[in-house]
């Protein structure tokens, strides 16, 4: 509508960090977001005191926000941002970063999400997710939205007659990229079988359908391309983003996302279309979502994804790279930081740094986020392509 | 010897008994019942207020309620309108010396058992006289009738058409006040009068013509089959309550064994 | 088709009774309108009063044109079940211990998406009806029930976790001298209950109805909330086996301040409308919320009997009106009390009963007929406020509209003729 989207012509994105995942963790989100911001002050070599620009993305640092992490991490910037969009977050933090950057509000910044999983934090954080979730949905026993993406998946299979094996599929090629991934907390083989044969959690979905709540932290920084190339860092460009919230409240049922609505506009923005990717990093808290965003972001029709998805190996050597470090639902969900493993992963595939799980010859990714169950569906959207380009 | 220093040997070699002529104050004790639109008498209530515990870490107590008209108690004058005039007619002001006398014991049991609503006449005090010698000026009069020995709902003998119980009829009461000026008189029923008293002329002729002579009434008293006829000492004395017209009471009577 | 609820075994005396937990409490102010309207049984919802709108979740302006003006509104709880879910597992501990449970998407009729729990007797993506109903929170849950009545609906487990249904449930019944006492052991006879205490106090007064009361086959015990001793002994022996406690004590006089001119049958009301109420409470209570998960007859209610005149006093029966007021002032601080244990606080509220008492007072009156209806019926839906009556639904729906408008028409002393 309206004014076309400027490019984030000259604003790169470098130095992709994972700080290894933990089941469970004593430690709090300020020592995981500490953890993740050392390493990528490290790597671009920048002393912590010329650090200009800070974004971060948490749910466990009540009662924090980026204010009290400034004097809690030492840090001056003159550029400040909170993401509370969970996985939305990470496209979106690049997105609020990158402008920034292009504006000259900051020269660099460093986006991070982390999160602690201490014993019964998950719980005590479902129970404060939302008004709407308190008021409508946690007092029916959705004790985390295992049951929403339960109702989902049911009228997700009844409208386009998807199957258990369907999102099988999915699940298990994740996990089989998870085993070339050091840092996954799903570290056992996973066969079909074993996922159809799972503990049920909330019909249709069982127990490989959910990801694991664990502690963790993602990070990497926005700078312009001239910084990254004096610090000698490989990054990857922007071809284009797009955000969108609370997209099609009208619909009874969540069956598409907000990349429907703007999707058009990032291809057009890009200058290429879904089968130029290299990779795609969707948000999978559960496959049914994965699903939705392949027919959301053109990869094939509204409903078609389960025959889409049949004819394809989603692992790293096959020929729809998907989720390549095995994802949340192998790596496990470090909350927030479930909004940026999918980037992280991405910049490092297109920047050629991903080791074990790098993706031959990956030079543009797509990644998506999605987050925010609100109260019946996920709010907030968001996309990016990234493209690769050596220094 | 003086009087009290026999009293004394009497007491402590037990040829002189104590005998407690009381109910026990009890939640469950019937009290009178009257018309529910009328005002009614409280029955007794006992509320904790600690035990040993942390609202009173090294001690016990309640906190009371009850009627002045509550269990075996005392009726003073005032406590009646043909007595609302008489001198040191509530129980803070009547001499003490009146709390303390000698007691005739008319025996009833027979012919309460007989009839609830036995009434003692003036015949029955003239055979009683015939065989014990005439009631001195100033004693008490308590009329036995076992009625003590009740429990529950026999207590009041509630009919539909009220309660049935013996008690005095109007001419024994005057002649026991006009012709043997009684100190009072006393019963083992919930009143002075009979349960039907209410019908006899005047209505409740125990109350209106004792209280209107400046006489007392001793009700709900207990154990008169352990007195004789003749020879008691009782000592019936209410709390000393400010224009009180009755008290719950301990009712003891000395009797020479 | 639900299975018929079985009777308890008799409890086991080696096993550890189950400790109460509850479902979620806390809710925003708007949403604590939802709870408002299931205490009495109503499934409202927020509509916009500018356009009219129909809101879900509650809210505070609305989602079509920000309009703050959002009154609370009976609408059609009819609709479709779009998706469903059995859950077996659950982060907290009341639903962990009663999973499965089955809960849904509804599209209503009137526009908004719900989740909502699901009986077992819904159709899958069949046509529903909502019921708003209180959790053992004490907080509104909606749950999609079939459009017709189904045999035993009442049965299904997760239904019967927010009633307080007599079935199967011993109840005591404080003071056989209620007028309605009668009735009400009918009525609860009829709804399943399977035994009765009635508290008989005064047990030295004739009592005309004591035969009748035993050939109803409940079992007299000796109770007057007057007497501390008395409520404790009876608790001591029955508060371990009382699952529904209606307190009919009741002391009635007519007249207000100065057509008393004293105290002392005010005392009386106190003494039994209010203490009564209070001794109970003390005595019983402790019991009752300690076996509110004890399994099909775990304790699950306590109903008083208050005066409508609670809500706004009028001289007629003004002294014995305030102390219905008291008792219904104390019931507020018993429902926070027994709250955290999830036992419910009924009150049923009722106009004049046609008894001796309100004998020269007009029609209409409650008979003791539908005062143990509106009890049972009450218990059986799971309700906190019941109006029995028209002239307490009149007063009620007055009380509401504007209680300082009812005060002026309830205290007008009439102009000189």
């Amino acid at each position: 509508m309206g004014r076309p989207r400027q490019s984030y012509d000259g604003v790169v994105l470098t130095a992709p960090v994972s700080v290894p995942y933990e089941r469970y963790s004593i430690e709090t989100a300020h020592w995981w977001i500490a953890r993740a911001l050392r390493e990528v002050l490290k790597r671009a070599d920048l002393p912590l005191k010329d650090l200009d620009g800070f974004s971060v993305a948490s749910f466990t640092l009540f009662p924090d926000t980026a204010v009290g992490l400034t004097q809690h991490l030492g840090l001056c910037p003159r550029w400040l941002d909170h993401i509370p969009m969970g996985g939305a977050s990470g496209v979106v933090a690049l997105r609020r970063a990158a402008r920034a950057v292009q504006a000259g509000d900051a020269d660099i910044v460093a986006c991070v999400a982390g999160d602690t999983n201490q014993i019964d934090s998950f719980r005590q954080l479902l129970s404060s997710f939302s008004r709407f979730a308190m008021d409508a949905s946690y007092p029916y026993g959705y004790g985390g939205p295992n049951a929403n993406f339960a109702l989902l998946t049911d009228r997700y299979m009844h409208e386009f007659g998807a199957t258990r094996a369907d999102f099988g599929r999915i699940c298990v090629a994740q996990r089989a990229n998870a085993l070339r991934y050091p840092a996954a907390i799903m570290k056992k083989p996973l066969t079909l079988d074993d996922y159809l044969a799972a503990r049920p959690i909330a019909d249709p979905i069982a127990l490989f359908d959910c990801v694991m709540p664990v502690a963790g932290a993602e990070a990497f920084m926005v700078m312009t391309e001239d910084e990254a190339i004096r610090r000698n860092l490989p990054f990857a460009r922007i071809a284009g983003t797009i955000e969108r919230h609370n997209a099609f409240a009208d619909d009874p049922v969540q069956l598409r996302g907000g990349w429907a609505v703007d999707v058009d506009e990032l291809y057009a923005t890009a200058k290429c279309a879904p089968q130029d990717m290299d990779l795609v990093q969707t948000y999978d808290d559960y496959p049914v979502i994965s699903m939705m965003q392949i027919e959301d972001l053109g990869f094939c029709d509204k409903g078609a994804a389960p025959d889409f998805l049949r004819d394809k190996d989603l692992t790293v050597t096959g020929d729809f790279p998907h989720n390549t470090n095995g994802g949340q639902l192998s790596a496990g969900q470090a909350g927030a930081a479930g909004g940026f493993i999918g980037l992280v992963e991405a910049i490092r595939q297109v920047t050629g740094q991903a080791g074990p799980t790098q993706v031959a010859d990956a030079a543009k990714a797509l990644v998506s986020g999605f987050g925010m169950i609100n109260y019946d569906r996920g709010l907030c959207s968001s996309a990016a392509i990234l493209e690769g380009a050596a220094p | 010897m003086t009087a009290l220093q026999k009293l004394a040997t009497g007491l402590a070699a037990g040829t002189i008994r104590v005998v407690d002529l009381t109910h026990t104050l009890d939640p469950d004790f019937p009290v009178i019942v009257l018309p529910p639109e009328f005002g009614q008498c409280a029955r007794f209530r006992m509320e904790e207020v600690s035990a040993y515990d942390h609202r009173g870490p090294a001690w016990k107590w309640h906190n009371i309620s009850m009627s002045e008209h509550t269990g075996t108690h005392f009726d003073a004058p005032s406590h009646w309108i043909s007595g609302r005039d008489v001198p040191l007619g509530s129980v803070d002001e009547i001499p003490p010396e009146r709390f303390v006398g000698s007691v005739c014991v008319i025996d009833c049991s027979d012919q309460a058992e007989a009839d609830a609503d036995f009434l003692l006449n003036p015949g029955h005090i003239a055979e009683w006289e015939a065989t014990h010698g005439q009631i001195p000026p100033g004693a008490w009069v308590l009329m036995r009738t076992d009625w003590s020995k009740r429990s529950g709902a026999a207590y009041l003998n509630m009919h539909e058409e009220g309660p049935h119980s013996p008690g005095p009829a109007a001419e024994a009461i005057r002649f026991l006040v006009e012709q043997r000026d009684i100190t009072g008189f006393g019963t083992e029923t919930v009143g002075t009068d009979a349960g039907q008293g209410m019908h006899l002329s005047p209505p409740y002729p125990a109350h209106y013509i004792l209280h209107g002579a400046g006489k007392y009434g001793l009700q709900c008293l207990a154990n008169l089959s352990e007195l004789p006829p003749t020879g008691a000492i009782l000592m019936a004395a209410p709390l000393k309550i400010k224009n009180g017209t009755g008290s719950p009471l301990r009712v003891l009577a000395m009797v020479e064994t | 088709m639900t299975d018929a609820l079985q009777p308890p075994p008799k409890k086991n005396p080696q096993t550890r009774t189950v400790s109460p937990t509850r479902p979620p409490e806390r809710r925003s102010r708007a949403t604590l309108g939802l709870s408002a309207a299931a205490a009495e049984g109503r499934f409202a919802l927020q509509v916009c009063a500018d356009c009219q709108t129909v809101q879900y979740p509650p809210r505070d302006a609305c989602r079509s044109c920000l309009s703050p003006d959002l009154p609370w509104r009976d609408v059609s709880p009819d609709g479709a079940l779009l998706a469903e879910t059995t859950v077996r597992t659950s982060p907290n501990l009341y639903f962990r211990e009663r999973a499965p449970w089955r809960t849904g998407l509804v599209r209503l009729d009137a526009g908004p998406v719900v989740i909502c729990h699901v009986h077992g007797d819904c159709a899958p993506r069949g046509p529903v009806r909502l019921w708003n109903l209180l959790d053992r929170a004490g907080q509104a849950v909606l749950l999609a029930v079939p459009q017709e009545r189904m045999p035993r609906m009442e049965d299904d487990p997760q239904l019967r976790q927010m009633t307080s249904d007599p079935k199967h449930r011993r109840v005591l019944i404080t003071d056989a001298r209620h007028p309605a006492v009668p009735a009400l052991i009918k009525a609860l006879k009829a709804a399943g209950a399977v035994e009765i205490y009635v508290g008989e106090p005064e047990t030295w007064r004739p009592s005309p109805g004591r035969a009748a009361l035993a050939e109803m086959g409940v079992d007299l015990q000796p109770l007057d909330v007057t007497d501390t001793g008395s409520v404790q002994r009876l608790a001591a022996e029955y508060g371990g086996k009382t699952d529904i406690l209606i307190n009919t004590a009741r002391f009635l006089r007519p007249g207000g301040v100065l057509a008393r001119g004293d105290t002392a049958f005010a005392r009386d009301e106190i003494e039994v409308n209010y203490l009564g109420l209070m001794r109970l409470a003390q005595a019983f209570g402790p019991a009752m919320c300690a076996r509110t998960a004890d399994g099909v007859n775990s304790a699950v209610a306590w109903v008083n009997i208050l005066s409508a005149d609670a809500l706004s006093n009028a001289p007629d029966y003004g002294c014995f009106g305030a102390s219905n007021a008291a008792a219904l002032a104390l019931s507020q601080s018993l429902r926070a009390e027994f709250r955290g244990a999830g036992l419910r606080v009924m009150n049923v509220l009722t106009g004049p009963t046609d008894d001796a008492w309100y004998q020269p007072l007009p029609p209409p009156k409650v008979g003791p007929a539908a005062l143990a209806r509106a009890i049972v019926d009450g218990l059986q839906r799971g309700l906190e406020d019941v109006c029995c009556g028209d002239v307490a639904r009149d007063m009620h729906e007055r009380f509401r509209r504007d209680p300082k408008v009812l005060e002026c028409e309830r205290t007008m002393a009439g102009d000189q003729p």
